[in-house]
């Protein structure tokens, strides 16, 4: 309880030292958020009325305040360019389609990776293992923009599976919803799949090696409760870990792909802000992917204590 | 394996009606360097309730030879074994990975040397314990949870309910040895497999686990391959000790001709170079020159010859074989065996 409580303090500190930075970071932008509002021409006296409204004479550390201020009420203020949008209004609609992106595209990728790498490690050195890593390998060379395209390519030109460029919400049901899905999902899912193989394999190898594998077999377990049972979960730490980054970063970014399937998500929407230098916009949604990231590696801290006894009275 | 009265006595270990038969067991390990022969032609045979005691040097063989004679050690990969091993009468190396795993866990259990490596860190006691049963003994979840408390009673664990919940991390050394000892009896094996299972050990709690499997091994009737590089290990606790030397029993007796009557030289320096309380402190130890040979190339003629006090031209030219001495027990077997040309004897000026 003791250690839950520490997590909690360390986590809110981190939040407040990563919306500050955001903070500064977008308070750098060359763009005058005034100047954007009233286009080229403008009287000067209307820019510096302009500027007062907007807070933008105010020291940097007030202007911080307020904002920080209005965003723990979750009110993350409103888009300064047309049309005029609620920032969290707009986050609202576009966090799930990224969610959803990151987590089924991870989900897909634990299926392929879990199994092949079990496969290949308990058979180190064979043809199995052999193939495995040279297809790894292959995937992970192939950029994700190069790998959605030739997806597109084959399903969507040639086979015709799939329509482009088509997002429906789970609202409108969910096979419709997770047929818009697939593709995108694939295509994240790929390389991910591949570098989770070679994590958990490299790691299932090393667990191998243990005494306590051997005497797992001397007692007649089967090798699939060897490895599900006995190697697994002392495996997967280094695996939890890069999941833990990788899911963190897929919700944020994931800007190509979400630009390839034109998907209305995260990055699509942090990319146009920072386009129109919609400085609201870009504050808001940075800060709530940093919220997640933050959490989810809080999570993968958390999960460790579940897969290793030693650790939990820490 | 018929022994005529042309030919020399050779060890028959069909003899006696055994539970376990080691047949010319050969072990080679495939290295970068060439084939190492880490079991070179073991013969010998077990009883049932029988105790053998394996004594060696490390890197003789016996752990090796432990693990062939369980089939954890298999022709395949990088191993290459020839030979015989017959449990019961079945033949453990040729049997399927499906046959084996029969057979590993409910008819031979195995107790490992470190017991701080020997358990899953993830998994509970209770786990180690009710998932052999579980799957031998065909227990149910209920079932296999009372019988494992009743076996960490067995090892003398205290609260054993209490215990099953606990992480191997919870427990000391001696504690773990005896939940990996209750593992291997789970099922209650015909065979018992120790494999330097007190050497991580401190030494009071080593006699505690040497006591707890000799007075199991009472209880339960089971063979025990007790394997050690310690000569005291053994004393007083196996039926039968085997010396061995470079992959093969340099001797093979029972244990008090063994300890009594040593023929083999390379027994003599062992038992010289054991510390002896009525001895005057300070008094160097006998120890045995030199280092065991590499066995990717070992010598001709007898493995010990280069180390050996004794040794004469022809031990170096072929090596010899198991041969008895002239005693024998009252069925008439001969049980005392060594591979030495000139055996100790007491009227040998030897270096006592």
């Amino acid at each position: 309880m003791r250690k839950f409580l520490r997590t909690v303090l360390e986590l809110l500190a981190v939040l407040l030292l990563v919306s500050f930075g955001t903070f500064m970071l977008v308070s750098l932008l060359p763009n005058d958020p005034a100047v954007i509002i009233l286009g080229e021409g403008h009287p000067p006296e209307a820019y510096e009325a302009k500027r007062q409204e907007l807070g933008l004479n105010d020291p940097l550390f007030s202007r911080y305040a307020d904002w920080l201020g209005s965003a723990l009420q979750g009110d993350l203020g409103k888009s300064i360019v047309p049309p005029y949008s609620v920032v969290s209004d707009r986050i609202a609609a576009a966090l799930p389609v990224s969610v959803q992106l990151a987590v089924m595209g991870m989900v897909l990728a634990m299926l392929i990776a879990v199994p092949l790498a079990m496969w290949s490690a308990y058979n180190e050195g064979g043809r199995i293992d052999r193939v495995v890593s040279a297809g790894t390998f292959a995937v992970l060379s192939v950029p994700s923009f190069l790998a959605g395209l030739l997806l597109i390519m084959v399903f969507v030109n040639y086979l015709g599976w799939f329509p482009r460029a088509e997002w429906s919400r789970l609202s409108e049901g969910l096979g419709k919803n997770l047929f818009h899905a697939a593709l995108p999902a694939v295509t994240i899912s790929l390389m991910e799949a591949a570098t989770f193989t070679r994590i958990l394999r490299n790691d299932l190898i090393t667990t191998l090696q243990e005494d306590y594998i051997l005497a797992a077999k001397a007692k007649g377990m089967s090798p699939v409760h060897v490895l599900i049972s006995d190697a697994l979960r002392p495996s997967s730490f280094s695996l939890i870990t890069v999941m833990g980054i990788a899911l963190g970063r897929l919700i944020g970014s994931t800007v190509i792909v979400e630009y390839l399937f034109a998907l209305p998500g995260m990055g699509s929407l942090v990319i146009g802000a920072a386009d129109t230098g919609d400085y609201t916009m870009v504050q808001g949604t940075v800060l709530v992917i940093a919220v997640i990231y933050v959490l989810i590696n809080a999570l993968v801290d958390l999960s460790y204590g579940f897969l290793d006894p030693r650790t939990r009275r820490a | 394996m018929t022994t005529t009265t042309t030919e020399p006595v050779e060890l028959n270990p069909y003899e006696e009606d055994p539970l376990l038969v080691v047949d010319a067991l050969h072990t080679e390990i495939m290295t970068p360097r060439g084939a190492l022969k880490a079991v070179d032609g073991v013969t010998f045979s077990l009883r049932q309730g029988e105790t053998l005691g394996v004594v060696g040097e490390s890197g003789s063989g016996k752990s090796v030879m432990g693990r062939t004679v369980m089939g954890l050690y298999r022709s395949g990969g990088n191993m290459n074994v020839s030979g015989q091993v017959l449990l019961e009468g079945e033949d453990i190396q040729s049997m399927t990975a499906r046959e084996l795993r029969r057979v590993w866990g409910s008819k031979v259990g195995m107790v490992f040397q470190d017991p701080m490596t020997a358990l899953n860190p993830v998994k509970k006691i209770g786990t180690h314990l009710t998932e052999t049963l579980k799957e031998h003994s065909k227990l149910d979840g209920k079932a296999a949870r009372n019988r494992a408390e009743e076996l960490l009673n067995l090892v003398g664990i205290p609260e054993p309910r209490r215990r099953l919940d606990q992480f191997p991390h919870e427990m000391s050394g001696g504690m773990r040895q005896r939940v990996v000892i209750a593992i291997a009896l789970a099922n209650n094996p015909r065979l018992l497999i120790a494999d330097e299972p007190t050497t991580a050990l401190d030494v009071t709690v080593q006699k505690q686990i040497l006591d707890l499997l000799q007075r199991l091994q009472a209880e339960l009737g089971m063979a025990v391959i007790l394997i050690s590089h310690n000569l005291g290990v053994v004393a007083g606790r196996a039926d039968r000790v085997g010396v061995m030397y470079a992959g093969r029993f340099a001797e093979l007796a029972p244990a008090k001709q063994l300890f009594a009557d040593p023929r083999h030289h390379y027994t003599r320096a062992l038992l010289a170079a054991i510390p002896k309380l009525e001895q005057p402190p300070h008094v160097r130890l006998d120890a045995i020159e030199g280092a065991p040979p590499n066995m990717v190339n070992p010598p001709h003629g007898c493995r010990f010859a280069p180390r050996c006090r004794a040794a004469q031209e022809d031990c170096t030219h072929v090596p010899p074989r198991l041969v008895p001495t002239d005693q024998s027990n009252l069925m008439g077997h001969k049980r005392h065996w060594y591979a030495c040309y000139h055996p100790v004897s007491h009227d040998t000026p030897g270096g006592e």
